[in-house]
């Protein structure tokens, strides 16, 4: 048995107040910071899909993309892409993700990390507006967080047990072809990854087409006004790759976007997507919090 | 081999996109076309429509023009006051025209993302500015 006395007691909690303290300091930091951050919308309406819009030069961009599926014959699992894009510049937007995913009856574990950076070449709005994407991830064999379907992938890739044995270090490289037109956004995804250790070049698609629920704005605050909501359908898939390019052995998903922007708050948005052939999962769920905070360095200047 | 044929190909791809996107592009008054300097704003006799572009302009725009839209300095950058001479003077069609392209290469980004009603209504709502 361990006595403790009366001293030892006073010199324990003179290092635990400081801790305690500083702990709730950061915590107040935060919730200050994140409160006086005025957070807007952000930017796409989709969650696979990407359209030309940028993120604001100066903004940051924090989200959670989720995704949770129970494929047949495996366990259950949601993945987690967290994702901080920040606007360098009108035509740059450059983001970190940080995946990770738990699947039931096996574990929960950090799966890797992925740098994107956007860049719009034309920097006047024409009919199509492209914008090129490249890619550098490095992630391992257990990521689930589904960003893109590429190549063969398929139902088994969910199957295997989870292991950071097998390291992918990937380059991914996207054309993006988007255009607004009458309160719709159109929007293409050509997609080209490559992993640098071995494996020929993969191909994929996203296409997406969506719109806000009005087009005009009311002229009183509100949450639930309809220009606060979007909708739309999103597809994508995997073509093969440099070996077997097409359809065969791919797989394939659709489904409806739901996407609520709330003034001054976080956007939300949902998606239940539907595996359209054999290869794919029957069902996955995914959806997304995001917040963004304007002139996050500004701010980070006057709150020192 | 493979790999560093990938390195190229993205190093080649980013430096290009950079140097398209560096070029700019000049003083946006002068670039707007005839047949878009003419345009009427729709919305430019509705009630409601300068409350709605208040709202909009508090929501996407007051972060860098502040929220009284007198304009600020963030950095090195200097966000334009929009109670100003030029914008009082520009058309609506001009203003339209700058909010959908933006200015790029001087940090104001396209809203072309908003309805084109929405960017009537912000129109309406700066011309209301004192």
């Amino acid at each position: 048995m361990v006595s403790i006395d009366a001293t030892e007691l006073q010199l324990m909690n003179s290092y635990a107040l400081p801790r305690q303290a500083l702990l709730v300091r950061a915590v107040v930091g935060v919730v200050m910071f994140l409160g006086a951050a005025w957070p807007v919308h952000a930017q796409e309406n989709y969650l696979v899909t990407y359209s030309h819009e940028m993120e604001e030069p100066g903004n940051l961009e924090i989200a959670a993309k989720n995704v949770t599926g129970a494929p047949k014959s495996g366990n259950a699992f949601v993945a987690t892409a967290l994702e901080f894009e920040y606007g360098a510049k009108t035509w740059w937007t450059t983001e970190l993700y940080l995946d990770g995913q738990t699947t039931a009856g096996e574990s929960t574990l950090f799966t890797g990390f992925r740098w994107e950076n956007r860049v719009r070449p034309l920097l006047r709005e024409h009919w199509i507006n492209p914008v090129l994407y490249f890619e550098f991830e490095d992630i391992n064999g257990a990521d689930k967080a589904l960003l893109e379907i590429v190549g063969h992938d398929r139902r088994e890739d969910l199957l295997t047990r989870n292991s950071r044995n097998e390291k992918q270090r990937e380059a991914e490289l996207k054309l993006i072809l988007s255009s607004n037109f009458r309160g719709w956004n159109i929007s293409e995804n050509m997609i080209a990854e490559k992993n640098l250790n071995a494996d020929p070049w993969e191909f994929g698609y996203a296409i997406g087409a969506s719109r806000s629920l009005a087009l005009a704005a009311s002229a009183r605050p509100c949450r639930f006004c309809p220009e606060n909501f979007a909708l739309g359908v999103e597809m994508y898939g995997g073509l093969g790759d440099r070996d077997s390019f097409g359809l065969p052995g791919t797989s394939h998903y659709l489904g409806p976007v739901v996407t609520w922007n709330i003034p001054r708050g976080p956007s939300l948005r949902l998606s239940p997507n539907l595996g359209l052939n054999s290869n794919s999962n029957g069902f996955l769920f995914r959806f997304m919090i995001s917040y963004e905070i304007d002139q996050v360095f500004s701010k980070l200047g006057r709150h020192p | 081999m493979s790999s560093r044929w990938a390195a190229c190909a993205l190093a080649t791809l980013a430096l290009t996109a950079m140097l398209f996107a560096a070029a700019g592009d000049g003083e946006w008054f002068k670039k707007v076309p005839a047949k878009d300097r003419a345009r009427t704003n729709p919305y430019a006799a509705d009630a409601d429509a300068p409350a709605a572009g208040a709202k909009i302009f508090a929501e996407h725009c007051a972060s860098c023009h502040g929220e009284d839209a007198q304009g600020k300095t963030q950095g090195k950058h200097n966000r334009p006051n929009l109670h100003a001479d030029r914008v009082k003077q520009a058309t609506p069609g001009e203003l339209f025209w700058l909010l959908t392209n933006g200015s790029q290469k001087n940090g104001m980004p396209s809203w072309s993302r908003l309805p084109d009603a929405q960017r009537w209504q912000l129109i309406t709502y700066l011309k209301s500015l004192p």
